[in-house]
């Protein structure tokens, strides 16, 4: 029997605000333990939660942007559970009334272009951290993260394999970076997944029992998990067991899922409607303004990159993969004024560069206005492609502009007509065997020596003389006294 | 100066302070001192003599600075007053009467608590209660009862025992208390004192440790209704820490102004249309000379130009049954915060013991046995196959309340009178093993706390035994101004505030 396996996921994205979800403790990364702390994020007697209007206001932008419905009535829950990386003793986070609704996300797999259903994004907080210390036996409480911004959006079961579930969490970690709502660092958590995933067999409308797999932070772990939890299943049905429900852990040690808790297990949360909070009633006013000022998304990028310069689809993934790549293009074509010339000189050049280099575009020592002047000089035949190539090297090494160092290094173009001529004369006279020989020749023989010429006279001012004025006074010149 | 008690009060203090014929820290000595004296009373879980001299010595330089000028500025200053031991004040010790907090040290000022610190209000101590507000006695406090100053051998109500006592046996000018279902009221009845439970939303709860935290709100408890408005015109105000807290102006008082006296507010009570519960007075429970007098105290106000209405709150009888749902149920999510993990008692535990040892020892021995079963009842009310027999239909309840009285105000009256408690005080150890007797004593005040309303208790006479009763005044929501006016008219024309309490009279 064939099985096809049926996928959702619940991604968690920490919010890149700058004070927590409820409070005003800051948020940052990499400060020591306990630091990012007040009364609330300790859970002191008496403190009390305050919403987070940034963390709203990021949540409604993803929700526009995934053409969600945008709740207007809005409250958060108390989760109960006893952990000791959970100050206030529950979490706060929308249960019945999530902030956004019924969404959608085009992702685009091997086999074409598909819409993933989003069944809802909603607002909670993290908790903090546990650092067991097995030489002492003891655990310690890191509670910096504990009351930061999350959002959770949870999928439609509308995924068919691991690889569409990697392609659909990108698509959305693109997104997210899109609207710069969440830096996504996955080795910091900041984007991580849970997966649901049952099998069914081919042709079959009715979903299988389902299991859960907890807590996974990178997209190769989702695929590796994802592919064993199939086979797991696939196993145990083909062998004539049941699945039964439960979650589970994925060990990226053994490359294998085990069993954390079955539905039985699970924990009564009771849930309530946090009494600390008033509903949040989101007015169309704040949407429609949101919606006015929503930034450019990956697929209207796209779009603009191969229907107004004309980009190969390969080159227009690549520099709408991120933001940043974005920005950086429209920069450079912004001064060069030529997008395919700039998409070349990004994708091959520029990210070549940076590969060697190990840099990220941000730490470029080439700034897209320095590219783009270089490249304008190159787009208005003031230097030639392979003097810029030059340039751009000493450019990439020391940072300078490109005017400056034509100027240091005397790389600029020889444009005028009677310099190329006199250097055209020179050369001829000194070559007068193969002018002699030009002029007794057929065409096709004629181009040949006269490629030889170009070659003596680009050898001859390294390169500079304007190819096209050389081409014209040397064809001139030639034909002479024919 | 100090020797007659029964003109001792926030404002004639002031008064003193203005004039210089007494300075701060003499006040503040002469406080200190009697709560020494009257430790017995069982008033104060936590004294802070240390610091409230500190701050009375730098009022006194204010005062000697800037003299009248430094009132303006500071309409507290020099008064020494109490906190109950419920709402956090900064580097001094907030138990909430339980061996769980025994030793927690808030890093933190409550808002209210700010406010009158920042207002020149000296802070003497923290005052006895029973264990995270749960109670009706003060006898569910971890570390000793209190004892009412009328008389020793009876309660003095509570949850805010402590602050009722430290206000009625003159052991601070005025206290803060919290009321999540008449711990401000109940206690102020019992012992003779004016109780104020203001709307929710007007005073910050930020700093107030939470029981049930849409019922509970910080209000203040004084010797009468001018020194009760004083100190809630401080307290009150929009916070940014505390999102139900509501964005209404502090209630002004005309009266508060001395000089102001003439414009007396007695034409606010011409045609005053008085609504009385018929619900409440024909209760079952009541005890008759209670009613007796509450009656005599509605006759006063008719005398005094009011009229009286009987109105009808038909949802009266769910009233209680509703509040021993939902306040159990916040409590048992507000109480989860106690596990001995980051602060509080955490029990003494083997190396064999498991993490949920480790929490059931703490909380097992941290918490009493109220509140253990508070959190019982509030766990299994919100247990999923529960919530919506109980907590849902709770909540359903608890909106029918809040109509009958939206529909008492909007078609009948203007304000409510009833009395406070069905009873004055009660023996000590009368009704602690009898949960229900206990919950039955805060049946007048429950309903308030649910419909989210302003409620006053005054005192309104004596018992045959000499024990003092009060008179529970509820107003419309913000509408505070009206009622404390109207307690103040009949304060005024009545001479109960005067009386001084047995225990305290033989003392100096």
């Amino acid at each position: 029997m064939e099985f096809e396996p049926v996928i959702g996921l619940e991604v968690h994205v920490q919010l890149a605000t700058q004070s927590k979800m409820f409070s005003a403790a800051e948020v940052s990364f990499g400060k020591e333990a306990n630091f990012n702390i007040d009364p609330l994020t300790l859970g002191l007697p008496g403190s009390l939660p305050v919403i987070n209007k940034k963390a709203v206001q990021f949540a409604i932008i993803l929700g526009l942007a995934l053409s969600c419905e945008i709740k207007k009535f809005n409250r958060f829950a108390r989760k109960h559970y006893f952990y000791p990386d959970l100050p206030k003793g529950y979490q706060l986070s929308q249960y019945e009334e999530p902030i956004c609704e019924r969404g959608q996300l085009q992702v685009t797999f091997e086999n074409g272009l598909r819409t993933i259903g989003i069944t809802r994004i909603h607002i909670e907080e993290d908790a903090g951290k546990n650092i067991h210390d097995p030489r002492t036996q003891t655990t310690l409480i890191d509670l910096n993260r504990a009351g930061v911004p999350l959002l959770e959006i949870v999928s439609e079961p509308d995924l068919r394999s691991p690889t569409e579930a990697a392609a659909y969490l990108r698509a959305l970690r693109q997104l997210c970076r899109y609207l710069a709502i969440s830096n996504c660092d996955m080795e910091q958590g900041e984007f991580r997944c849970d997966a649901n995933i049952s099998l069914r067999p081919v042709g079959e409308i009715k979903f299988g029992t389902r299991t859960e797999i907890k807590n996974l932070n990178s997209f190769r772990f989702v695929e590796r998990a994802i592919e064993y939890e199939i086979a797991r299943q696939a196993s145990i049905i083909k062998s004539g067991g049941k699945i039964i429900q439960e979650t589970v852990l994925f060990d990226p040690e053994t490359g294998t899922t085990k069993s954390m808790r079955s539905k039985e297990e699970a924990a009564d949360y009771r849930y309530f409607p946090c009494p600390d909070l008033p509903p949040l009633i989101i007015e169309d006013v704040w949407i429609n303004q949101l919606r006015e000022k929503m930034p450019i998304l990956p697929w209207q990028a796209k779009k603009r990159l191969l229907e107004t310069f004309s980009l190969s689809p390969y080159d227009a993934d690549l520099l709408t993969s991120e933001r940043e790549y974005l920005d950086y293009f429209e920069g450079v074509v912004a001064i060069c004024e030529n997008g395919k010339l700039a998409a070349n000189w990004i994708c091959s050049e520029l990210f070549g560069f940076l590969n060697k280099h190990g840099l990220p575009l941000d730490k470029s020592p080439i700034t897209a206005d320095k590219l783009g002047e270089l490249l304008k000089l190159v787009n208005s035949g003031e230097i030639s492609g392979k003097i810029a190539k030059q340039v751009f090297e000493e450019m990439f090494a020391s940072g300078e502009n490109p005017s400056a160092i034509i100027e240091r290094l005397n790389l600029k173009q020889i444009n005028d007509p009677a310099e190329i001529t006199k250097i055209i004369k020179k050369i001829l006279e000194a070559k007068n065997e193969q002018v002699v020989e030009y002029k007794n020749s057929d065409p096709r023989i004629q181009q040949k020596i006269k490629t030889f010429f170009i070659g003596q006279i680009m050898k001859e001012t390294a390169g500079k003389a304007n190819p096209v004025a050389v081409n014209q006074i040397l064809e001139t010149l030639l034909n002479q006294d024919k | 100066m100090l020797d007659d008690l029964s003109i001792l009060n926030i404002q004639s203090s002031l008064r003193k302070l203005k004039e210089k014929k007494i300075g701060a820290l003499e006040l503040t000595d002469f406080f200190l001192n009697r709560a020494k004296k009257l430790e017995a009373l069982g008033a104060y879980i936590t004294l802070d003599p240390e610091q409230a001299r500190k701050e009375a010595a730098l009022a006194d330089h204010l005062i000697a600075t800037e003299g009248k000028d430094a009132f303006i500025k500071k309409p507290l200053l020099g008064v020494p007053l109490a906190i109950k031991d419920m709402i956090c004040t900064k580097d001094l010790k907030t138990t909430a009467a339980s061996l769980i907090l025994e030793n927690f040290i808030p890093p933190y000022d409550a808002t209210a608590v700010a406010k009158l610190k920042a207002a020149g209000g000296i802070i003497l101590g923290k005052t006895n209660m029973d264990e995270f507000a749960m109670g009706s006695s003060n006898e569910n406090s971890a570390f000793f009862a209190a004892c009412n100053p009328w008389d020793t051998s009876r309660v003095p109500g509570g949850s805010s025992g402590g602050s009722a006592v430290a206000v009625a046996a003159r052991l601070a000018l005025g206290a803060l208390g919290t009321d999540t279902g008449g711990s401000i009221r109940q206690p102020a009845a019992f012992s003779g004192i004016v109780g104020l439970k203001p709307t929710y939303g007007r005073v910050s709860r930020y700093g107030a440790i939470a029981f049930a935290s849409s019922l509970d709100q910080i209000g203040p408890m004084a010797l009468n209704v001018d020194d009760a408005s004083l100190l809630l015109s401080i307290i009150s105000g929009e916070d940014q820490h505390d999102s139900t807290s509501a964005a209404v102006a502090p209630p002004k008082f005309n009266f508060l102004n001395s000089e102001n006296k003439e414009q007396s507010p007695s034409s606010s009570i011409k045609g005053l249309r008085i609504g009385v519960p018929k619900e409440y007075m024909s209760a079952a429970g009541i005890n008759p000379e209670v009613e007796k007098i509450i009656r005599a105290a509605l006759e006063k106000f008719v005398e005094l130009g009011a009229r009286l209405v009987e109105i009808s709150l038909p949802n009266t009888n769910l009233a209680l049954a509703a509040y021993y749902i939902i306040a159990p149920a916040e409590a048992s999510s507000n109480l989860a915060r106690y596990d001995g993990v980051r602060y509080g008692r955490r029990a003494k535990i083997s190396p064999k013991d498991s993490l949920f040892e480790m929490y059931a020892k703490s909380r097992g021995e941290g918490f009493g046995r109220e509140v253990r079963r508070r959190i019982v009842i509030g766990t299994y009310v919100l247990s999923s196959g529960y919530y919506d027999a109980y907590y849902l239909q709770a909540l359903k309840a608890r909106r029918l309340v809040f109509e009958d009285f939206v529909k008492a105000f909007q078609d009948c009256c203007d304000i409510i009178a009833c009395p406070t408690s069905p009873t004055t005080a009660f023996k000590l150890n009368e009704k602690t093993s009898d949960p229900v007797a206990m919950y039955l004593n805060d049946i007048y005040t429950i309903p308030v706390n649910l419909a989210g309303l302003p409620a006053i208790s005054i005192p309104c006479g004596f018992d045959s035994q000499k024990l003092p009763c009060g008179l529970q005044l509820i107003g419309n929501a913000w509408d505070e101004e009206r009622l404390l006016k109207v307690a103040k008219i009949y304060e005024s024309n009545t001479g109960w505030k005067d009386r001084l309490p047995p225990t305290v009279e033989v003392l100096p």
